[in-house]
């Protein structure tokens, strides 16, 4: 590979832009192609899949023997809420490679005692997304646990603006329903509603609030791995 | 810490801009019960140094030996270890599965 377009690679990861690094695995010639340039490229299809599923493969094309390097933007997980399930949550996130950032305007909550090394934000969600917290991208998984509307909701309809990869709101049934009523009457359409998952978290039987943010991460995990059509 | 395939694609770079010498080698094909997915990244220096893994450790000194000759020679290259292969069990790919490896040099 040239340095040049390993360069180009990690720069444009760094720019949390998609790319696939297409390989003659048989005389090792190589192209980068971007998001942006996919469409032209003679495996234009092929890419996109490899692209929708995020995961590298071997292809054939014209009996040669294909690499395709996928390289999606590392995922960021914001969490809405300084609480006690996102004290549990934030390290967990971090041991499996997610960038965490904590965000909650409620300074007795937000206090760096209780989140050591995390990337704690004691501002507004909405006043902080995209400055001091780069925007939400697809990118991005958005955990909404603050259990206070005027702080879920503007992360929550950021986060449905998006298209994040996963978007949950902790409450009960009953919470959620009246959720759904704000962001019907917000204009959210149905379907992008429904993204939402709520109640958070895989259906483990967890109780405290370690095991429920095993229950968050798990469910992220299981979002970003499986691929799209069996989620 | 250097947990992730983008910190290790982000070390062969800055290898390179440092004047080590780089060869990359990356998963490209799995069967059964391979220890690391398709896509994993192992960088290796011009001393043998390396950083990542492909196997989760089974085959990782035989893949630095073939990385060393790709560094000597140049030529990117394909290697195989698995149960049919003497060598994998002589390695130690004891989990049962097969990988493919690409090898190219960081020119």
């Amino acid at each position: 590979m040239h340095l040049d377009t390993l360069a180009r690679l990690n720069a444009e990861r760094a720019a949390r832009r998609a790319t696939v690094l297409v390989t003659d695995t048989g005389d090792g010639t190589q192209r980068l192609v971007t998001e942006a340039e996919i469409d032209r490229d003679p495996l234009a299809d092929t890419l996109r899949k490899a692209l929708a599923a995020g995961r590298s493969g071997l292809v054939e094309a014209d009996e040669r023997q294909i690499f395709l390097t996928v390289q999606a933007p590392p995922v960021r997980l914001v969490v809405i809420g300084a609480v006690h399930i996102a004290q549990a949550l934030a390290p967990m996130a971090r041991a499996v490679d997610l960038a965490v950032t904590v965000i909650d305007p409620r300074t007795a909550f937000a206090t760096p005692e209780r989140f050591p090394e995390i990337d704690l934000v004691p501002e507004w969600p909405d006043a902080v997304l995209g400055n001091r917290v780069p925007a939400l991208d697809r990118y991005c998984a958005v955990a909404a646990l603050s259990h206070d509307p005027k702080i879920d909701d503007p992360a929550l309809k950021a986060a449905l603006g998006a298209g994040c990869l996963y978007v949950g709101a902790l409450g009960s049934r009953k919470t959620h329903a009246a959720r759904v009523e704000r962001l019907t009457q917000a204009g959210f359409p149905p379907e992008d509603i429904a993204r939402i998952r709520a109640p958070i978290g895989l259906d483990i039987a967890a109780v405290s609030p370690a095991e429920i943010a095993v229950a968050i991460l798990a469910e992220i995990v299981s979002t970003l791995r499986r691929p799209r059509q069996d989620r | 810490m250097i947990a992730t395939d983008t910190d290790i694609l982000a070390a062969a770079e800055s290898w390179r801009r440092e004047g080590r010498q780089a060869v990359l080698a990356t998963v490209i094909e799995t069967w059964g019960s391979a220890p690391r997915p398709v896509g994993s990244h192992l960088v290796v220096d011009g001393e043998g140094g390396f950083q990542g893994s492909v196997s989760g450790g089974c085959v990782e000194g035989a893949v630095v030996e073939e990385a060393m000759e790709v560094m000597t020679e140049g030529t990117a290259r394909v290697v195989e270890f698995g149960v049919a292969d003497e060598t994998a069990w002589r390695v130690g790919l004891s989990c049962g599965g097969r990988i493919r490896i690409f090898l190219e040099r960081i020119d």
